[in-house]
């Protein structure tokens, strides 16, 4: 196929995936039910590789499609399909109408050593049980990463500058929002990874994903096999060179007539740029020339699906104490744990699992999940915890157990989910208002969605908390409605597997009137 | 009485009459008809909750007696909880609906209706059945989430809450109607009338630290005061309250508290879930700050029964 139809159906699709995702991050009104979600968030390549190892072939088949995909098209997922790359397009025609310097890019050979040295060192931790290089590298959370917390505030002011003009004329449809607060340090890496992707891709084309995403450098790796790819048609080339300079991958030798497969997205620039008309999309054709195997890739490959399948049955075999840092001491609330979110079942299980995307934290409807810091250690930056200084988990929600695409935190039916026990309330009476200025308080008992917190009577009129472990799911509400500053007089502490809470038990009131008792 | 006024008075007799006796069953409104009785308080019992304000409200002659043509009204239901009505956590739509319908018809140009929530407030706004009540009757559903929408206040004869934040809303407003659900209440033992206020101002973290029963009673000084409490006691929370715990919480009292005078009111309606009003003490602190009359033997109560 050499029809200049290809680019446009490829910048078609491109730009109806990144609306998509923009929308999936950027839905702060929740307006869009979670289950629209699951197609666009199926076919990204490392959550759903994750879901693959650790769920099994249904959940996780969205990564064996692109593998297919990649087996018959080559690199397509990189431009069609990948928020990231498609962004780094978008910023790369940005940068060409800056300079068109950025826009003239030739041929250039690979950063061999560094992308296998990248993917290789991402393989092996991975097949070590550590998630945080994935999670750093991740084309898709990476993307996520910067949706929630560069995008995100910008939309927020927005609506609320609108908002605020709305009210002046009594209009009330859309309302303020609050934008969350995050701490500053968990700044540090998506700021370092935009200025990375930003500035390479404003004045590289690629280069990022051809040099630094593990995703790139495995599917490229795949690509060296792909049945459809770009080819030259030697009798009709006249090595002008307007190919190569049009290739934002660098990947076009057109003075030997040769394209780099494994670097090659896929975008089609180089078949419109052809005057000759001496490009196309087509079929490998056997025959003339037997591409020489490269036996070290060959083995590279074989290593690596080895170590991916490998992983199921190593994950499971896991049962090693979690070790998680504790928090400053300093602090008078001593949390031993952090708490991870319902459908996570546990600290370890969780950290093995999210990639940090954010995405969770974004759709949080009461902005309960933040990033982490050290949390969860160092390894676990930015993957989210509950923070019950920011807002507490909403006894009747379940957005973030059916949104997340790796499985880091799983489905649960509500009823289930209001059982899961996360955390568990630990109540400091010398805080307590009640006890230090004998008024009457009582915010978190009437916080508690299960009564896991109430009053029982204390002096005269008073009534002081009371917790009970067994029915307290550690939603965190009474953590956040203590208005004791600075340290809380109630708070919870994560526990490192989660547990099932006793239904609370409820007897019938037997309250009736046959005349006013006035 | 001037004219127009008549005019309304005999509209909104006529239209509580038709409604209450498309119900059936009701002979009082028939028997005795006062027109311009004062009363200091009307209990009704044994109705459906918009038949129940339908009688009340004309007991205490007319919401044309509340609101007049043009004016702007704040209606302030509790929709603090997601929780759906069944659960009584929040206050009856339909109580809201009709309230808001007796509004317009009394000539309100707007009718707006909001709460600062305590649960996510756009599930709240939905769940409670609230919203779409209030929308459906053409009112103006208004958020309340954000600090932005508060503008401080003083008052300056209150012990402790001198100064706060209420909603704007509350003051661009002309008049202001409080309807609160009772409750059993974890903090207060019971939430009410004057404790319904939490839900018009931004900082109630400042209440909790500051001596709750005092700011409760204090705010109940501001001068920006609602006209009329409409308490809903159709279903009630006896206890687990505010939130509930399930639908055992709650018990079908079928009753409606409508008074002028939040003491009173929270003083009959901690009767209802056998309470002494003493045991509360922002009911003692109010009455003795001269808020309101907690003695209901010196009060002029009209009782109802349908």
């Amino acid at each position: 196929m050499r029809s200049s139809l290809l680019k446009k159906i490829r910048q078609a699709v491109a730009l109806a995936v990144f609306i998509v995702f923009c929308v999936i991050f950027l839905d702060y009104r929740h307006l869009i039910p979670e289950k629209y979600f699951d197609i666009p968030l199926w076919f990204q390549f490392v959550p759903s590789a994750i879901k693959f190892v650790t769920i099994g072939m249904v959940a996780g088949s969205g990564f064996l499609a692109v593998l297919l995909l990649t087996i018959l098209t080559g690199r397509t997922y990189c431009s069609f399909l990948c928020p990231l790359g498609i962004l780094q397009d978008l910023f790369s025609r940005i940068g060409g109408k800056i300079k068109r310097r950025f826009k003239r890019f030739g041929f250039k050979r690979p950063h061999t050593v560094l992308r296998y040295s990248l993917l290789a060192v991402t393989v092996l931790v991975v097949s070590f049980g550590g998630i945080y290089v994935l999670s750093l590298l991740d084309p898709y959370s990476i993307f996520g990463r910067f949706a929630t917390y560069f995008a995100k505030p910008v939309i927020l002011a927005l609506n609320n500058f609108l908002s605020g003009i709305l009210e002046k004329f009594d209009v009330y449809t859309i309302a303020h929002v609050q934008i969350p607060t995050f701490n500053a340090l968990v700044y540090l890496v998506p700021a370092g990874f935009l200025l990375l992707v930003g500035i390479l891709s404003l004045t590289k084309g690629r280069l990022y994903c051809n040099s630094i995403c593990p995703v790139g450098t495995f599917l490229g790796l795949i690509s060296k096999i792909s049945l459809l790819r770009i080819k030259f048609d030697e009798s009709k080339c006249t090595k002008c060179g307007r190919c190569a300079i049009a290739c934002k991958s660098f990947c076009i030798d057109f003075l030997n007539k040769k394209i780099d497969n494994s670097r090659c997205v896929e975008c089609f620039n180089c078949i419109n740029s052809c005057p000759d008309k001496a490009l196309s999309y087509s079929l490998v054709t056997t025959g003339k020339k037997k591409t020489e195997t490269d036996s070290e890739k060959r083995n590279f490959i074989g290593g690596l699906i080895l170590i991916l399948t490998g992983l199921s049955v190593k994950s499971l075999a896991q049962e090693e104490e979690q070790k998680v840092e504790h928090k400053a001491s300093t602090v008078k609330e001593k949390k031993t744990f952090p708490v991870s979110p319902p459908g996570s079942t546990g600290i370890e299980n969780f950290n093995s699992k999210c990639t940090a995307c954010s995405l969770c934290i974004s759709a949080c409807p009461n902005n309960v999940l933040v990033p982490s810091l050290v949390q969860y250690g160092i390894t676990g930056i930015m993957q989210p915890h509950m923070d019950y200084h920011k807002g507490f988990c909403a006894y009747e929600c379940t957005r973030c157990l059916e949104i997340c695409p790796t499985g880091a935190i799983m489905p649960l039916e509500l009823e289930a989910k209001k059982l899961t026990k996360i955390g568990t309330a630990i109540f400091i009476r010398d805080n307590c208002i009640v006890e230090t200025e004998r008024t009457a308080c009582g915010a978190c008992a009437e916080s508690c969605p299960t009564k896991a917190v109430h009053m029982v009577p204390f002096e005269g009129n008073l009534t002081i908390p009371e917790t009970n472990d067994e029915i307290c799911i550690g939603c965190g509400h009474c953590e956040f409605a203590c208005p004791v500053v600075p340290y809380k007089a109630i708070y919870v502490d994560g526990i490192p597997v989660h547990k099932a809470a006793k239904k609370p038990e409820n007897v019938q009131t037997d309250l009736k009137h046959e005349d006013f008792p006035f | 009485m001037k004219r127009r006024d008549f005019i309304i008075k005999s509209a909104s007799a006529g239209f509580a009459a038709s409604a209450a006796l498309s119900l059936g069953g009701y002979k009082k409104l028939i028997d005795d008809k006062p027109l311009s009785q004062s009363y200091d308080l009307v209990a009704i019992m044994g109705g459906k909750p918009e038949a129940m304000f339908d009688l009340g409200i004309q007991e205490l002659g007319g919401m044309g007696k509340f609101v007049s043509r043009g004016q702007k009204v704040l209606v302030k239901p509790n929709i603090g909880w997601d929780r759906t009505p069944e659960y009584a956590a929040c206050t009856n739509p339909a109580l809201v609906k009709r309230i808001i319908e007796h509004c317009f018809r009394a000539g309100a140009k707007e009718v707006y209706v909001f709460d600062h929530t305590v649960d996510n407030w756009v599930n709240c706004y939905r769940n409670s059945g609230i919203e779409k009540a209030a929308k459906d009757a053409g009112a103006k559903v208004v958020p309340a989430n954000t600090e932005n929408y508060y503008q401080e206040i003083s008052i300056p004869e209150a012990k402790i809450l001198k100064k706060t934040k209420v909603h704007q809303l509350l003051l661009e407003t002309d008049v202001f109607i409080n309807v609160p659900v009772l409750k059993n209440h974890d903090a207060t033992h019971m939430t009410c009338a004057m404790k319904n206020m939490m839900g018009v101002v931004w900082d109630r973290a400042y209440w909790h630290r500051n001596n709750l029963h005092q700011c409760i009673a204090d705010y109940a000084l501001y001068n920006k005061k609602p006209v009329l409490h409409v308490i809903d006691c159709y279903n009630v929370m006896t206890k687990h309250g505010p939130q509930g715990v399930s639908k055992e919480d709650v018990a079908m009292l079928e009753s409606q508290i409508i008074t002028t005078d939040w003491v009173a009111g929270d003083a009959a309606a901690a009767k209802m879930i056998k309470l002494d009003p003493l045991r509360i003490d922002y009911i003692k602190i109010a009455h003795d700050m001269g808020i309101g009359n907690m003695n209901l033997d010196s009060l002029n109560i009209r009782r109802i029964k349908m």
